[in-house]
């Protein structure tokens, strides 16, 4: 199962396996993490589950919709790698991908 | 605390957010889901629209999978119901016949589709849409050509006209109000909304008064919603979505305050405080619009949970949210914010007339309440912080869509 680091705000950092299919959001949803709220559980309508993506990842992610590019803007502390975490489905490709938590989700 | 034993009645989504923040927050006692649907807590919204088309599975919808309960020591009593709360005993009777004994309970019952009188007992083609059930009984009758009525121009039914027509059925939509969306929305997004729908090909009708469900010789199916000026609509798909009622009962019979659902204070306590209640099934007081509320909304389910929880772990906090929404219609993501209801004065960024983007934002007496925002998140997004902020837009720019939303907020 793909390996996924966690690094929240504080710098803690948290593996978890994701299942093939799931979301970014769902292994930190799943697995009680702070950081992520997913108010709207993944379709993309609530901007709680941002994340920035490691530089080292940033190629291999498929890019983000319209509606999310939008919705990214208006996010507190948006970078160019900025994505809502519930639109990035996790692949064997991913295997070892590492996002950042941002400090609010609000 | 780790003697002291939290039951949940209802696997709802509040229920689902509310067993995991109790253990965020630090309840080391035992924690009982009970839900009388055999799923765990799951997401509704899909239901009307990837659940139904069958481009999701039920593992898609859960809000979190099995082994996450399993690791925070949460018991899921699933496919039971609760029939009586004994609030002297402080116990609870199931079905089963099994009694369970709670230091804290925990109503989060959600609510039922409002029901309409049938003929004959139970025609195999109506259907409401509120549980994975439902929507698994509906899907059969999804047929490329056949004719698909719906009743009711919420969000429910019009979720599921745009579903259903993206299939290649017939659909009819019938409202009784003079306008779909009527309880939710202002007369422009109800027109934005109709016009959409008639691209799509769904037929609307408003102002449409039912007479009759005629059914089959056999009475086993509805063929036919016949109106009271005489037309008649035929159907070989019913779908129902008038509206819900609060599942308050259990709560109603155990003497708890009620009026319009269970009525709740500020930390989602009854007038019972050991008894506290989250979700739908709660009638409660907003503080930022400063009235009470019955909320039918995913927001309202989880920030009311997490406020129980920490009711009930003994770190108060109060409820203070401002109430937001989503409806996913076709490739359109409408998008609320607030509450529009009693605006004196509303400007509409964008065209309803043409397009598929646009957003409404209501004032009253200069002051923003709401917004209604179509694929315009921004507008959204910018909207609900100036909402929870109460900052001031600048009205005589906001109608200006070469503006953008960040420079239309001014700071004070």
């Amino acid at each position: 199962m793909p390996l996924v680091t966690y690094i929240s705000h504080d710098g803690t950092t948290t593996e978890i396996e994701v299942p093939v299919g799931n979301s970014v959001m769902q292994g930190a949803v799943d697995n009680m993490l702070d950081g992520i709220i997913a108010e709207c559980g993944g379709s993309c309508s609530c901007a709680t589950c941002h994340c920035y993506i490691d530089e080292a990842w940033l190629g291999k992610v498929p890019p983000a919709s319209e509606m999310e590019k939008d919705m990214l803007q208006c996010v507190l502390e948006p970078q160019d790698n900025s994505r809502l975490s519930c639109q990035i489905n996790v692949t064997d490709e991913l295997d070892g991908l590492v996002i950042r938590l941002p400090e609010s989700q609000f | 605390m780790h003697n002291q034993r939290c039951i949940i009645v209802g696997a709802s989504h509040a229920a689902g957010e509310l067993c995991i923040s109790l253990r965020k927050e630090g309840w080391t006692g035992s924690i009982t889901v009970i839900g009388d649907e055999n799923y765990l807590p799951y997401n509704r919204p899909p239901l009307s629209k990837t659940f139904l088309a069958g481009e999701k599975s039920i593992d898609d919808l859960l809000i979190r999978h099995a082994e996450a309960y399993t690791k925070a020591d949460i018991e899921m009593k699933l496919g039971c119901r609760v029939e009586k709360i004994d609030r002297r005993r402080k116990e609870i009777l199931l079905n089963t016949g099994e009694t369970l004994g709670y230091d804290k309970l925990v109503l989060t019952t959600g609510a039922r589709p409002r029901t309409m009188d049938m003929p004959g007992a139970e025609p195999e083609n109506v259907f409401y849409l509120r549980s994975i059930e439902d929507a698994d009984h509906i899907r059969p009758f999804i047929q490329d050509g056949r004719r698909a009525v719906i009743i009711g121009g919420g969000y429910i039914g019009l979720e599921t006209a745009a579903m259903l027509v993206s299939t290649g059925m017939h659909v009819t939509l019938l409202e009784r109000d003079p306008r779909i969306l009527n309880r939710v929305a202002a007369p422009e997004i109800s027109q934005f909304f109709s016009r959409i729908h008639t691209e799509e090909g769904v037929e609307l009708f408003t102002g449409v008064e039912i007479s009759e469900l005629k059914a089959d010789e056999k009475a086993e199916k509805v063929k036919a919603v016949v109106c009271s000026d005489g037309r008649r609509f035929d159907a070989d798909l019913l779908i129902i979505g008038i509206g819900v009622i609060t599942n308050s009962e259990l709560a109603q019979e155990a003497g708890l305050e009620i009026n319009n659902g269970i009525v709740v204070n500020a930390f989602a306590e009854t007038s019972d405080p050991d008894i506290l209640a989250a979700g739908d099934c709660s009638y409660h007081f907003n503080k930022h619009y400063q009235r009470w509320l019955r909320l039918e909304s995913i927001q309202n389910a989880v920030e009311q949970a997490k406020v129980a929880a920490r009711t009930i772990c003994g770190k108060p906090q109060e409820y203070d949210q401002i109430p937001w929404f989503w409806s996913d219609q076709y490739d359109l993501k409408l998008q609320i914010a607030g509450l529009s209801e009693g605006y004196d004065n509303l400007i509409i960024r964008g065209d309803l007339s043409a397009g598929r983007k646009m957003a409404v934002f209501y004032f009253k007496a200069n002051n923003l309440i709401a917004v209604d925002a179509v694929n315009s998140p921004q507008e959204f997004m910018f909207g609900k912080r100036a909402l929870a902020q109460f900052s001031k837009l600048d009205i005589n720019k906001l109608a200006d869509v070469a503006v953008p939303m960040k420079e239309l907020i001014l700071q004070d």
